[in-house]
């Protein structure tokens, strides 16, 4: 059994998650203390890729990515790099598939986050990064993290926009969820189900290390 | 030390005017919950802007709108105790106190500075603990500790008791009192209740509905309060509007009586209170036909509701208040009242 599938999965669903992680946190962060009617707008539209079907997406960035559309073309000419069909395009429709779970569970948590303990930390002198990251971040943590492990997940098994922008290239860009459809498809059924196997046990796994962490942190919580 | 406030903050309805100037000791902020005492004290501590104003601590000055200088709280040197003391729930007390400790660079120093919280704040033995397993008064001296060792020029303390059970508020009162007036920094202490301001405070200021009265020695606002407001918030039970008869003369329509007072009143005279515990069936000044009207149990006191002979129906009943063994076996038909314990009341300014 050729594992590139597997192999290719983890790592655009790794460096997409990464990726989404910061960029969720910062655009969460500041949204919550966005005037409201600013608030309403960007909030639709950076929750826009989580309703939308995932085909919708993939053609959407295919307007943007593709060789022959602005960022595309561009990126073509300027460094000959075509940023379709290649296994890290399947980066792109991930990152904004995944986008809207840490956005909204990250907001979710800060707008949760008690302000007097930033205000405090603000009249003890605590610089504002140290009271984002050492004051914010760990008491949002629970939310963070869920955020951060649902969007892993949602990137493990994203197919939509990944089959558009990467397509199937057995051994290029082929990811699990690609795989299972090929194979289903061209009547390997004993294929398709080995690689079924494969995502069920990932998620399992993603979801007990979840269970792990919340019973470790109410266990310390508690001393 | 010295600290100036001249500011205004305007939020939807509200209008928050605060202007004082304190120097040294522990001063009361009074006032109702939504009379923008927390408001004023955010303000100060720079956490929220006001509309417009001055502040100026120890001359630096921390706002000013019209020379566009507004200090992050981070400059400001203001110690603020939070109503829920605001620690941080992910640390234990130990590093709780060591974020007040932040602008230390020398480790020994920070280090011995710690301990020495730790041991005067009775820290020791709780602190690997985080703030969840803290008892309320263990809360409250972890927060003030973590504040103190940053040696701000103002602490400010926004309403310090009123996440405890009452029996330890008392015994808590006594204990921050004495650690304040050994630490000598000026103390601004948000309050809604007079009996912790009177315990805890020199002075006080009564703020209500976003205006700020002046400041004043808690014995004499609470031996004559001067205004409605200051009646009511030292606990005043009896207050009604009164018209002046003559120099030592005064008529209460509402109660169709006619006081004696004992100091001279002023033409613009608006009112007069009285404390329900200073009727007297046995004083001859003041005194007049009165009639029962209801009574309430306190754990340790009787209330007495009557009305004046008189009084317009209408207006609520005059509170009589006594220790429980005081009480008359028969309500008596006249009650009299001192003249020096009628307070005469004038606008609030």
């Amino acid at each position: 059994m050729d594992w590139f599938p597997l192999w290719n999965s983890l790592r655009i669903a790794l460096i997409s998650t990464i990726l989404i992680f910061f960029a969720g946190i910062f655009a969460a962060y500041y949204i919550a203390k966005a005037p409201r009617a600013v608030k309403g707008i960007l909030d639709a539209i950076l929750t826009l890729p989580l309703v939308l079907p995932p085909t919708v997406v993939g053609y959407l960035l295919l307007r943007i990515l593709g060789p022959r559309r602005v960022v595309g073309r561009w990126f073509l000419k300027m460094f000959a790099l075509r940023l379709t069909m290649t296994w890290w395009s399947a980066i792109f429709s991930t990152a904004v598939v995944i986008f809207p779970l840490m956005y909204r569970t990250a907001r979710g948590a800060f707008e949760a986050f008690d302000r007097t303990l930033s205000d405090a930390g603000k009249t003890l002198g605590l610089s504002n990064v140290y009271i984002f990251w050492r004051i914010r971040m760990p008491c949002c943590r629970q939310g963070i993290l869920a955020g951060t492990v649902l969007a892993f997940a949602r990137a493990l098994g994203e197919y939509g926009a990944t089959s558009m922008i990467a397509g199937y290239t057995p051994g290029k860009t082929a990811t699990i969820s690609t795989t299972v459809y090929q194979l289903w498809r061209t009547n390997d059924d004993a294929g398709a189900f080995r690689w079924v196997m494969v995502n069920l046990a990932i998620s399992a796994v993603v979801l007990l290390v979840v269970n792990m962490l919340e019973g470790r942190q109410k266990r310390r919580g508690k001393g | 030390m010295s600290l100036e406030v001249d500011i205004q903050k305007e939020l939807g309805d509200f209008h928050l005017k605060s202007t004082f100037t304190i120097d040294k000791g522990i001063v009361g902020l009074l006032g109702a919950s939504g009379s923008g005492k927390s408001m004023t004290l955010k303000c100060i501590a720079g956490i929220e802007k006001p509309s417009r104003g001055r502040i100026v601590l120890d001359g630096v000055t921390l706002f000013d709108s019209e020379r566009h200088i507004n200090l992050p709280p981070q400059k400001r040197k203001v110690g603020y105790l939070f109503q829920s003391y605001a620690l941080f729930p992910h640390m234990t007390v130990r590093k709780n106190i060591l974020c007040g400790l932040h602008a230390v660079k020398d480790r020994a120093e920070r280090t011995a500075r710690l301990n020495e919280a730790l041991h005067c704040f009775q820290l020791e033995d709780v602190a690997e603990h985080r703030p969840s397993e803290l008892s309320g008064g263990q809360a409250q001296r972890t927060a003030l500790a973590r504040i103190l060792v940053n040696r701000p020029k103002l602490l400010m303390l926004d309403e310090p008791f009123s996440a405890l059970d009452s029996h330890l508020r008392l015994q808590l009162q006594i204990e921050l009192k004495e650690r304040l007036s050994e630490y000598g920094c000026a103390v601004l202490m948000v309050t809604h209740s007079r009996e912790e301001a009177y315990h805890m405070c020199g002075a006080i200021t009564i703020l209500d509905d976003g205006r700020l009265g002046p400041i004043r020695k808690t014995k004499e606002l609470f031996a004559d309060p001067g205004s409605f407001t200051a009646a009511r918030m030292t606990g005043c039970k009896n207050i009604a509007r009164a018209i002046k008869m003559g120099e030592y003369e005064v008529e209460v329509p509402e109660w169709n009586v006619r006081f004696m007072t004992k100091n001279a009143v002023r033409d613009d005279l608006k009112g007069v209170a009285f404390r329900a515990h200073y009727l007297n069936a046995r004083t001859a000044a003041n005194r007049f036909p009165v009639r029962y009207v209801g009574e309430m149990e306190e754990p340790f006191e009787w209330i007495l509701l009557f009305r004046y002979a008189g009084q317009n129906p209408e207006s609520p009943p005059v509170w009589w208040r006594m220790p429980k063994d005081a009480r008359p076996q028969h309500f008596p038909e006249m009650l009299g009242l001192a003249p020096v314990n009628l307070f005469l009341l004038y606008d609030d300014s």
